[in-house]
């Protein structure tokens, strides 16, 4: 018996895996599965694609440019000069009822948030609150770590430095009178951003964390003074502050401004009427090209409008429906003849 | 438990490339380049000089020996302190190694800064420190078996205690006198000077060092003054000089000085050679004279081969081609952005603008180096490793290529040629042991111009190869002794239990057991069928009159003189080792005293009848002591020549030799005796012998008498023609019952025991093409030359027959008509011939040969000048034999077979085709592969060969080329290819191009071969024979075969492979692409200087078209994905640049991105290399044709790169864009845009892979979940918890939001689906097109096979299959 063991023993294993015979699958399919397949998938699509651009056309949007750089429109004496606390106001108006939730973006165009050298110009253990960090910003932060005299700049960096001033004011006339839309700017910011990644100093008043620092050159106001409404509002947790430093991926982009309260007349939307927007135009953006504008918009379960995805999907639908066709008369073209 | 260690050899093997650290017959761990330094450095001079130490020459030795190496070994690499340093040293000789060093390091540098700086350091130290953790492992394994080598016991003389002490190997230096015991392994290069065998001889088995496992001889230093006495090292006071250390096995040269001044030669048989093990040989002593790295075993670790595969050599181009890419990338980018920043006429975004566009640009060139780096893949050269250590562990597996009676798997000795084997269009072929078994049998011989064709032993040949058909495991018994087995053996333990005297001298009990171990182990060549010979009843009746003259048929005195001559020679003429269970091998049986051989000789000398004595020449009498036997024959002989030289007819003489019955010389005494010794012998036999009808019962009785008398000798032959014959002989009761040094023991019939004294060997080599002994005849006491070799050779040396010899041209011409008809029946022939010389011709040529081996430079070759002057003198002499009486008679028995009429005698041996050798070559015929026989065997026998193996069929047109001279040969070449091309026009005419019925095959011997290779012919040569279905080469030299492979490789650029078996292979093997050595019957060395080895022949097909199929297939396959992958992934982040401003921004996290391809991608690529099977095994293995796609290169072609890149291209733009528009103009954020397109370029990755295996199992879905979970797990828990990681790109919460929203999905689903869709309508027409389309001639046939294989092998899925096939 051990002698037998011992003869063989170079023996391989006659295994269904040493011998590569393990069961397989075929990944190749066969006509009779492909056609069908192909057939269902391309429905299933065209079901999809149908849906999502019913969907992305049920999504209303305004956009209102006010950048000002024709001479007609509101903005341009504010586009032009270079006066601080330039205001200019649009209006618009609406025939029918704003579906809520109505959302309140600014948009900038052919601002180049992703540009590599800007979006790593930040200090996220400084934003963390930090406090060693307020003192000696990181490096990324350069050239906005130090003001001229040598004091840190805290929040450093350029997104901080280049955070979006304008701000607006909603006023709906109706039937003459003039009501003030309720703004939320609450909760327009992500939850791990405004809870885990940035945060205050834990230093009461927040103004005596920021001693011996400077505010960012472009600030009017010091970083603990942001909202003068809301002290909660205040420091690295504000808002405004956490949806700017979130950085756009594509050089044109909208960024949350507000959200409609929806509350009284607002409940189910904007109502139709007349609105005026009254902006304080702080943000230049003639150096780089660039274009402002107002958007407003309500979202559905895919997001804002597109109409992209619809045709996309209707598109790739047919195709394979399409595709199925040719392979069944390729199917039947070749097959027949064969099995005469 | 196996597999692992399987691995772990591998990996060794894997990494010892660069090193060139070895691979080791027995395991034992191998030497780097940095321990076997070289010699000469360290020790001026050419020589060394040994004394012995601990002696009165101590201070001499102190002197000499300072610098010599101690016998300890390290083969370590590396120790502790060096191991780091050294071992990035080694690692960063890569190029690939290098480029991402760099890379890491520019990373460094602040301006081009892509991401944090540890990061581009991950793929560079994930790759060194895997290597780093293998060769550290590795490196301890050799540590602990070099510790447990150097830790072994042996006994070394102590000079302070003058007696053997036990010492550890480690600790014995040059100068140790070491004594061994039987079975002992020899620690360090000695010389041999004492051994317990009375003849001074011991023998050694040298598995450990080259696999052989027959028994060397090695001999006590001639002349040594205390031979035979038990060994006193105090008394040696000897000064040895030799050469310096080198690798070279077989060579050893050197003088030893004895205190008085006198020089004795050393040679190699004189040296023991370290981890040989010393067998049956009580004792030995030697003296060490080199010692650990300076030993020959340890200089001769040659690493494993390493050959570049063309696949390989190809890649590096597709690899030039990405960095082309890449360039053209960051080339794009840094003009990109210098434009865009030059549009921007203030600071843009408030981030300083100081630096000018240009040198911006400039910067992001280097920055998109790094941000786009995983475009060259650095790990894809680890992956192909990997995978091809796989695909060889499958092939190591495989159970086909198993041979059950050896008990071997196939060796894979190269680990990165696997593919190659898939793209094989030239197979040489060698044909002794590799289309055919080598086990030679004895068929039959051609003795004095007259045939015995043994027509019994046909017989039995073909009922023994009917039954060994029908019951292939029982009937084959021979388990060689080197089986895979010896070679895997790593233990230093013996395993061998040969007999030794120690063996011997133990309990009866023990001894039981013993000769049951050595029952199975049979010597090597001796399968049952070499063994058992039927002796022909003709030949057997004449040689029964030696012992029974009254038999009724009286052969002529002078045929039965070349008889017992032919049949001495084969039991002699060779290098045999007799061994047998009962007896120590070392110990020749002298039973024998010189009375009884005297009386034997009187026998002899009564029954030849020799005519009365003449007077003696003084010189053949002149101090021998056996001066009166030869006496005695020479006058006999002497007689028969003045007989028989007037006459031209054999029956003449016979009728002659009976007149002379009556002798002066014999006395009435010796006449008695010789009756009484008739009795004693033969008298069994006496009476059938009458009786010529019973005469082939009676020989057959004869033969089993003598095979129980002599069943248990073993015969050790290094070749087995020599065991064929040696057995051969045996069955005729000539039997070589021993062997020493010095003198053979032979049983010769009605004689007895002889011994005779032996001269010389001058051994086999493949120049002379035959092997010589030089022995004292023991019936005349003669200097005879006994010479076996190729017919052509002797032939040749016997060529020049003088007038009055007609009876020995009619020999000769009788013979080569013999040689003829044995050629054409397939037989290997072997002609024998022999030389008497004179006292004086030996004497002046022994002082020349003495000269010869005494010299140190040169030795080889004046050993072969002296060789060849003593063989070929023997012409010389027989050109003028008449002129005087005493020169014929010498002359009669050294003339060589033919015209010398002496003895001539040739032998025909069987040689049987290996088993499904035809059906072999027939497949890979079909598979497009040429074959070509390249033997050294005749032309007759070869064609008949090829006819056998059907390699040339009956319809096809045979060119034979053999020309007299270089003209004759050009002319010829000339004519041979027109005729080729009117043949080929003519086919084309037809306009059948399948009609093989006239294809050419060439007939070529070695001489014409010879010219061919030469330049100016070299041109029509390849011509003609790459228009030649197959070409067949014989009578070439190894030198030869290796040049015939290179010019085909070089000068058609194709693929070759060489397969062999021998040594005269080697060169053959080591030149081709791929070597294939066949582990049969001729020793390791074709095996140790191949890239796989296998047992069979037959092994071939598979091993080529199934696993050459699959490994290329899925190599090329793989690294075309593993571009694919990379340039898909990298595009997706230079599209980005387009819209970032080509700022080398991505979208990505930089961890995710570097993981991505290193981890999360890294697995299926690997899978699908090691498992992929486009095509079933068995449709593979019924369709040969299908190997031919990859021949051609069609699956790793140029533009299937350039449509894998487009490939990628297009996925990569879909991938990038459709989340682009997607999310244009909303607010998304950097990272959450890039989230969908990394897990929709992961699945699309993962399904692109999916579509292109062609099988699928449970394996590759394992693979494919892990790569996702690994993915989404990792990215989740990074968005969960880096919170301030990774900057700029700190992806806290990205995916957790991001996975919560449909758009995620609706992006990621259409991606996919949109990416994937070209590719799956390309495989899926692809392959209709090449399964039904006309291009593909074999659709139907391919169809149906591919059906039945896949419902073999998916029987669940068959049904399906069998639709999808059909509208292929």
């Amino acid at each position: 018996m051990v002698k037998q063991e011992s003869e063989s023993a170079n023996r391989p294993d006659n295994t269904a895996f040493t011998q590569q015979r393990l069961p397989a699958w075929q990944p190749i399919l066969s006509a009779g599965i492909v056609i069908p397949g192909f057939v269902l998938i391309g429905l299933a699509f065209i079901g999809i694609g149908v849906a999502l651009f019913v969907t992305s056309r049920s999504i209303q949007v305004l956009e209102l440019d006010y950048t000002g750089d024709s001479n007609g429109s509101p903005c341009s004496s504010c586009s032009q000069s270079v006066v601080t606390n330039c205001k200019c106001s649009l209006n618009f108006t609406l025939t029918t009822l704003f579906q809520g939730p109505v959302f309140f973006y600014y948009g900038l165009s052919n601002y180049f948030q992703n540009y590599r050298r800007y979006g790593a110009s930040k200090d996220d253990n400084q934003l963390y609150g930090d406090l060693s960090y307020f003192t000696s910003p990181s490096s990324s932060c350069s050239p906005y770590d130090y003001d001229s005299s040598k004091k840190p700049i805290v929040p450093c960096g350029s997104i901080a430095n280049s955070m979006f001033n304008d701000t607006f004011t909603l006023t709906w006339t109706v039937n003459g009178t003039t009501n003030n839309v309720p703004l939320d700017g609450k909760g327009i910011a992500w939850w791990t951003d405004y809870n885990i990644k940035y945060r205050n100093p834990s230093v009461t008043p927040l103004k005596n964390a920021f001693n011996g620092t400077v505010k960012p050159i472009n600030w009017a106001k010091p970083a603990y003074e942001l909202d003068a409404s809301d002290p909660s509002n205040n420091g690295f947790v504000n808002q405004d502050f956490l949806v700017w430093m979130r950085r756009a991926a594509l050089p044109n982009f909208r960024k949350l401004y507000r959200r409609i309260d929806a509350s009284g007349d607002y409940q189910k939307g904007l109502p139709a009427g007349n609105y005026t927007i009254d902006i304080a135009y702080n943000y230049p953006v003639r150096a780089f090209n660039g274009a402002k504008k107002i958007v407003f918009s309500n979202v559905s379960w895919m997001g804002g409008r597109n109409e992209f995805l619809g045709i996309a999907y209707l598109v790739i639908g047919s195709l394979c429906v399409v595709m199925s066709i040719v392979m069944l008369i390729v199917y039947a073209k070749f097959k027949f003849p064969d099995e005469e | 438990m196996e597999r692992l260690r399987w691995v772990q050899q591998c990996c060794r093997q894997l990494l010892a490339g660069d090193s060139r650290r070895g691979w080791y017959s027995d395991g034992l761990p191998t030497s780097s380049l940095l321990n076997t330094h070289s010699p000469r450095g360290r020790v001026c001079g050419k020589q060394r000089t040994v004394f012995p130490r601990n002696g009165r020459h101590q201070q001499d030795y102190e002197r000499v020996s300072r610098n010599y190496k101690s016998n300890a070994i390290s083969t370590t690499k590396y120790t502790f302190l060096t191991f780091i340093p050294m071992n990035l040293f080694e690692q960063f000789h890569r190029a690939a190694n290098l480029y991402f060093l760099f890379l890491t390091l520019l990373n460094w540098v602040p301006v081009v800064e892509a991401f944090q700086k540890e990061i581009t350091m991950i793929p560079l130290l994930l790759v060194l420190i895997i290597i780093a953790i293998k060769d550290a492992l590795e490196d301890f394994r050799r540590y602990l078996f070099d510790k447990k080598v150097n830790n072994n016991v042996v006994r070394v003389f102590c000079g302070t205690q003058k007696s053997y002490v036990d010492q550890c190997w480690k600790n014995v230096q040059v100068g140790d006198f070491v004594h061994l015991s039987c079975n002992e392994i020899i620690p360090a290069d000695m010389l041999l000077l004492y051994s317990s065998d009375p003849h001074g001889v011991c023998y050694i088995e040298t598995a450990n060092l080259d696999g052989e496992t027959n028994l060397k001889q090695r001999q006590v230093v001639s002349d040594f003054p205390l031979q035979g006495e038990e060994f006193t090292p105090e008394s040696f006071h000897s000064r040895i000089e030799c050469e310096n250390p080198n690798n070279d096995l077989s060579r050893f040269r050197g003088y030893m000085e004895h205190s008085n001044g006198v020089r004795v030669g050393l040679h190699s048989g004189n040296l023991l050679l370290r981890s040989c093990t010393i067998r049956n040989t009580e004792t030995v002593v030697g003296i060490v004279v080199y010692a650990g790295h300076e030993t020959k075993a340890m200089m001769n670790n040659s690493g494993p081969r390493y050959k570049r595969s063309k696949l390989e050599k190809h890649l590096n181009t597709d690899i030039l081609w990405c960095v082309v890419l890449l360039f053209v990338m960051c080339l794009t980018a840094a003009i990109g952005h210098g434009l865009w920043m030059n549009s921007f006429k203030e600071s843009i975004f408030q981030v300083d603008t100081e630096t000018p566009p240009a040198l911006a640009g400039f910067y992001i060139f280097w920055t998109m180096v790094i941000v786009l780096q995983v475009l060259i893949p650095i790990s894809l050269y680890v992956s192909i490793e990997i995978v091809k250590l796989g695909q060889i562990y499958f092939i190591h597996n495989d159970l086909s290529l198993y041979n059950k009676q050896l008990d071997s798997r196939i060796q894979c000795r190269a680990l990165n040629i696997t593919e190659d084997l898939g793209q094989i269009q030239y197979l040489f072929s060698d044909k002794t042991g590799t289309l055919t078994e080598n086990k030679m049998v004895f068929r039959r011989c051609s003795i004095f111009g007259v045939e015995y064709p043994h027509e019994e032993n046909a017989r039995r040949l073909e009922v023994y190869e009917s039954e060994n058909t029908e019951t292939a495991v029982c009937s084959v018994t021979l388990k060689s002794g080197y089986s895979g087995k010896s070679l895997s053996c790593r233990s230093l333990s013996c395993n061998r239990s040969s007999v030794s005297l120690h063996t011997l001298t133990a309990e009866p009990m023990e001894e039981d057991q013993l000769s049951g171990h050595v029952q199975p182990r049979t010597g090597a060549f001796c399968s049952r069928m070499a063994k058992e010979v039927v002796p022909d009843p003709a030949l057997g009746r004449k040689l029964n009159w030696l012992t029974n003259h009254s038999s009724s048929e009286t052969p002529s005195s002078m045929e039965l003189t070349y008889i017992t001559d032919f049949f001495l020679a084969l039991a002699i003429c060779n290098s045999v080792v007799v061994s047998s269970p009962n007896q120590p091998r070392h110990v020749i049986p002298e039973e024998r005293t010189p009375l009884k051989s005297l009386e034997e000789v009187k026998l002899m000398f009564q029954r030849f009848s020799f005519s009365p004595f003449s007077a003696l020449s003084p010189s053949q009498i002149k101090g021998s002591p056996h001066s009166l036997k030869s006496r005695l024959f020479i006058r006999g002989k002497r007689g028969s020549l003045t007989l028989s030289t007037p006459v031209s007819n054999t029956t003449d003489v016979s009728s002659s030799s009976q007149e002379n019955d009556s002798k002066p010389d014999l006395s009435a005494r010796e006449e008695e005796e010789q009756d009484v010794e008739d009795q004693e012998t033969e008298d069994d036999l006496k009476d059938t012998q009458t009786n010529p009808d019973e005469a082939r019962q009676s020989m057959q009785d004869l033969t089993k008498q003598v095979e129980e008398i002599t069943d248990e000798l073993v015969y050790e032959a290094e070749s087995p023609d020599e065991a064929a014959l040696v057995h051969a002989a045996r069955a005729y009761r000539c039997t070589l019952r021993g062997r020493s040094a010095e003198s053979l023991l032979v049983d010769l019939p009605g004689i007895g025991s002889l011994a005779i004294q032996l001269l010389h060997i001058l051994p086999f080599d493949s120049n002379r093409k035959r092997m010589s002994v030089v022995v004292r005849h023991p019936l005349t006491g003669q200097v005879v030359v006994f010479t076996k070799g190729a017919d052509s050779v002797i032939m040749d040396l016997a060529e020049s027959p003088t007038d009055q010899t007609e009876v020995y041209s009619h020999i000769k011409e009788k013979t080569q008509k013999h040689l003829d008809a044995y050629a054409r029946e397939g037989l290997r022939t072997l002609c024998i011939a022999k030389k008497v010389l004179k006292e004086d011709e030996y004497d002046l040529w022994l002082k020349a040969h003495m000269l010869a081996e005494s010299s140190i430079e040169n030795r080889e070759e004046l050993l072969l000048e002296s060789a060849q002057r003593l063989e070929t003198n023997l012409t010389l002499l027989g050109s003028h034999c008449s002129s005087d009486l005493n020169h014929s008679i010498s002359e009669l028995k050294y003339q060589h077979l033919k015209r010398m009429r002496v003895f001539s005698g040739t032998t025909g041996i069987v040689d049987r085709l290996q088993e499904e050798v035809p059906e072999t070559i027939a497949a890979l015929q079909r598979a497009g592969i040429k074959v070509w026989v390249l033997t050294g065997d005749k032309q007759e026998t070869a064609i008949n060969i090829a006819y056998a193996c059907k390699l040339l069929c009956a319809s096809d047109k045979l060119l034979t080329a053999n020309c007299g001279s270089k003209d004759a040969c050009a002319a010829l070449f000339e004519d041979l290819i027109l005729e080729v091309q009117g043949g080929e026009s003519l086919t084309a005419l037809t306009g059948n191009g399948e009609s093989m019925s006239s294809s050419f095959i060439l007939v070529i011997d070695g001489r014409t071969l010879g010219w061919a290779l030469e330049d100016e012919l070299r041109s029509n040569f390849l011509e003609l024979s790459r228009r030649c279905k197959a070409v067949i080469c014989c009578r070439s030299t190894p030198l030869q075969k290796s040049q015939v492979v290179q010019l085909i490789r070089d000068h058609l650029g194709v693929m070759t492979l060489a397969v062999g078996d021998g040594a005269n292979d080697v060169s053959m093997i080591q030149v081709a692409d791929v070597g294939i050595g066949i582990s049969g019957q001729e020793g390791m060395q074709a095996v140790m200087s191949s890239d796989f080895a296998i047992s069979r022949f037959k092994h071939l097909s598979k091993l080529l078209l199934v696993h050459g199929h699959w490994c290329y297939s899925r190599l090329a396959n793989m690294i075309q994905y593993f571009i694919y992958k990379n340039v898909m992934y990298v595009n997706l982040l230079f599209w980005y640049q387009f819209f970032c401003g080509f700022s080398g921004s991505v979208m990505t996290n930089s961890w995710v991105l570097i993981l991505f391809n290193l981890i999360f991608t890294s697995a299926p690529p690997l899978i699908y290399g090691i498992l992929n099977q486009d095509l079933p095994a068995d449709a593979l293995m019924e369709l040969p044709e299908l190997y031919q796609d990859a021949q051609t290169s069609k699956t790793f072609v140029p533009y299937m790169f350039w449509i894998t890149v487009l490939d990628a291209f297009y996925q990569s733009l879909v991938c990038f864009f459709v989340p682009y528009f997607a999310y244009a103009g909303s607010d998304v954020g950097v990272l959450s845009f890039g989230s969908p397109i990394n897990a929709s370029a992961l699945f699309i990755i993962l399904l692109h892979q999916v579509i292109e295996s062609n099988t699928l199992t449970w394996i590759h879905m394992v693979v494919l979940v892990l790569s996702c979970t690994s993915y989404f797990g990792f990215v989740l828990l990074l968005s969960g918890f880096c919170v301030t990681c990774s900057p700029p790109v700190n992806p806290l919460g990205i995916e957790l939001l991001q996975m919560s929203h449909s758009l995620f999905y609706i992006t990621c689903v259409l991606t996919t689906v949109a990416a994937l869709l070209p590719r799956y309508a390309h495989t899926h027409t692809h392959c209709r097109n090449s399964c039904t389309g006309s291009v593909f001639p074999l659709g139907a046939l391919y169809n149906s096979l591919i059906i039945k294989s896949f419902t073999l092998t998916t029987p669940g899925d068959a049904n399906v299959v069998i639709t999808d096939t059909a509208i292929h």
